[in-house]
């Protein structure tokens, strides 16, 4: 699917929910589109699908530009953000209801969604309606009504926001299992950038209408582009200053939390600058050790306790609150109590310079 | 059931059951009564200590085939009629539900309006419209569509027209109430898979909107069926409306025992057609 220079504004004078995106996205993909809650994801979708006409630029689908085809002539299906399940039909109606419309032989309807349902595991609750069904059975239905016609690109709006935390951990597994055993392209649009993470092969962050960045999640994860896209996508210390020199191939940068050396090509001296850095990237060191560069003394403030690690919050001698990651891994590993004095750092090719 | 729950439900019932029963308890005596020239009109039940009970006026009904006539025509209008307002009410009421919000309220006020005039003063305003030398056959003799006035009133036509115009609310109110309530994400969910328009409104928008239909189609049959200032003012001799009969019997010929045994039947009959109606509607809503 290729979209070329969209733009929607609702209203004339508006900012356009939907500002100028390009997208391609290649045949049996799994693209996550990934954004705050109001950036135009929807009204993406809603374009794609054909419930929104745009006010400029194309769509197209398998090279067919989609611009005057109405919805029921899309070779698109649309998993709605509510599911928009019919209540007066049971589950296997449900399913069957896209196949219906192309009017197939009943016995070739009836085979396919019996398929279907045993795909996402509700075979025992075709009988039932809607309302007679949980959250997350009801999620699967879905589903397996906008499988059913075999679309060339499936539009997956949140599909996961309404389940609970488990719940939505196991469907996101299940999710990408589908979409590797049905070979259809998924487009799917959260606001959960774990979500989006762990389950597309790659994504764009979107704010405001715009995209902001697109890649795989490594490479937006691990290159934000921008201050939004790094805040955005998982959490982020932001380091404000301007840039001093270079020394030793490495960009020097005068910041609020003292001089920091970041691998970076040349920049101009002066150049306004954020120096990002993820807190697992953080290292703890007791208060004594300084014999590595981009050393920042602190005292924790807060420890949150998560299993796996936990989340501390160190306060800088500059003031500036910082977040920092503590592996709970093996027990070695020094332990830190809130109060206590230490040094956090990190190596230069960890952190990332942003410019915007 | 609680207490205080039981106390809410009782209150209104006790106020139903007595004015609705003892009436009903009235009309029943007299129709076991005989006509006598007294005030009121009709033999009293107790007579020198003995009980007086006749069946002479129910008799008269089933041996006159001009109340079962009236009794058939009053159901063919009102079925009739119940038909139309719901073809003319239902695009209404869906129109509604369809326009923005700020819009929806102005236009349900129109639907309601009518109401703020006598339901009378209204109809005789249709005998001013309809009338041989009326506002409709004038306008129409103007402008020259038309050089011989048109029979617009005191037959079929008028008799219907009357009952859409008065009924079309109750149809329009209970089938916007459903319609409002439809997700039009259900709409776009059966574009979405293939459905066409017309598709989707035979497969979504009408089965989800059957309970609306149901209580539209009885707001309007009941009422329709004893309804007799219509026929009475817009229908002509050849309109045989029970209700009309029995206005006629209790006020012309101050017959007021076979005015009551023809009401009694009349309840009895009607329940056999809406029970059936009943059943029929809740299953397919
Ligand atoms: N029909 C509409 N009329 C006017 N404005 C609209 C309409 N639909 C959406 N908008 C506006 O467009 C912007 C984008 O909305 P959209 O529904 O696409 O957001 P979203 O990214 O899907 O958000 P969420 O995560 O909350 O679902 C919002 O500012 C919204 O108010
Ligand atoms: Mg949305």
């Amino acid at each position: 699917m290729q979209i070329e220079r969209l733009t929607k504004r609702f209203e004339p004078d508006a900012q356009p929910a939907v500002n100028n995106v390009s997208l391609a996205i290649d045949r049996q993909e799994f693209f996550a589109l990934l954004g705050p809650s109001g950036c135009g994801k929807t009204t993406l979708l809603r374009l794609i699908a054909g419930f929104e006409t745009a006010d400029t630029g194309v769509i197209a689908i398998d090279g067919a530009d989609m611009a005057g085809v109405p919805p029921y002539r899309r070779p698109v299906n649309i998993m709605f953000q509510n599911y928009a399940l019919f209540p007066h039909m049971n589950v296997a109606r449900n399913v069957g209801f896209g196949l219906r419309q192309e009017r197939k032989p009943r016995g070739a309807v009836d085979a396919r969604v019996v398929a279907l349902l045993e795909l996402v595991k509700m075979r025992a609750l075709a009988a039932r309606r809607p309302g007679q069904l949980s959250g997350g059975e009801r999620q699967r239905v879905a589903l397996a009504r906008a499988l059913a016609k075999e679309p060339k690109l499936l539009l997956l709006d949140e599909p996961l926001t309404a389940l609970d935390r488990k719940l939505r951990e196991e469907m996101r597994f299940e999710l990408k299992h589908i979409h590797q055993r049905v070979g259809i392209t998924f487009l799917m649009v959260t606001h959960d950038q774990e979500e989006a993470m762990s389950m597309a092969s790659r994504l764009a962050v979107m704010n405001e209408g715009r995209i902001e960045q697109e890649g795989s999640p490594e490479h937006v994860y691990e290159n934000p582009a921008n201050r939004f896209v790094a805040g955005f996508l998982g959490a982020v210390n932001l380091f404000e200053g301007k840039v001093a020199g270079a020394e030793a191939g490495l960009l020097i940068v005068d910041s609020e939390a003292g001089r920091l050396a970041v691998a970076h090509s040349p920049l101009a001296a002066g150049t306004a600058v954020a120096v990002a850095i993820r807190p697992e990237k953080l290292r703890f060191m007791t208060a004594r050790d300084t014999t590595t560069p981009n050393v920042l003394p602190g005292i924790v403030r807060t420890i949150a306790y998560r299993g796996e690690a936990s989340t501390c919050q160190i306060e800088l001698a500059s003031g500036q609150l910082v977040r920092g990651t503590m592996s709970n891994g093996d027990g070695k590993a020094p332990v830190f109590l809130p109060g206590a004095a230490l040094s956090l750092s990190f190596t230069p090719d960890a952190a990332r310079l942003l410019q915007s | 059931m609680n207490t205080r729950r039981f106390g809410l439900i009782a209150l209104p019932y006790a106020w139903l059951v007595l004015f609705f029963l003892s009436p009903l308890v009235i009309v029943i005596k007299i129709s076991v009564a005989n006509e006598a020239v007294a005030i009121p009109p009709y033999t009293p039940l107790f007579e020198g200590g003995r009980l007086h009970v006749t069946d002479a006026n129910y008799l008269l009904l089933l041996s006159d085939s001009l109340y079962w006539k009236a009794y058939w025509g009053a159901i063919r209008y009102a079925a009739i009629a119940t038909i139309l307002t719901l073809l003319i009410g239902y695009p209404l009421a869906y129109g509604i539900a369809r326009t923005p919000v700020r819009w929806r309220n102005l236009l349900l006020m129109a639907i309601i309006l009518p109401f703020w005039t006598s339901f009378l003063i209204r109809v005789y305003a249709w005998i001013g419209l309809l009338k041989e030398n009326g506002i409709v056959n004038h306008a129409l003799l103007s402008v020259g569509l038309i050089d011989t006035p048109l029979r617009l009133i005191d037959n079929d036509f008028s008799v219907l027209l009357g009952l859409v115009y008065a009924y079309l609310p109750f149809m329009v109110l209970p089938l916007y109430a459903q319609l409002e309530k439809l997700d039009p994400a259900l709409n776009e969910a059966a574009a979405d898979l293939g459905a066409r328009p017309l598709h989707i409104f035979w497969q979504v928008t009408l089965p989800l909107s059957l309970p609306g239909i149901a209580a539209g189609i009885l707001l309007v049959f009941i009422p329709a069926v004893g309804e007799f200032v219509i026929p009475d003012l817009l229908g002509g001799p050849k309109t045989l409306m029970i209700g009309k009969i029995l206005w006629d019997e209790f006020f012309t010929n101050h017959d007021w025992p076979t005015a009551s045994a023809l009401a009694i039947a009349m309840l009895v009959l009607l329940a056999l057609p809406m029970g059936l109606m009943r059943r029929l509607l809740r299953g397919i809503a």
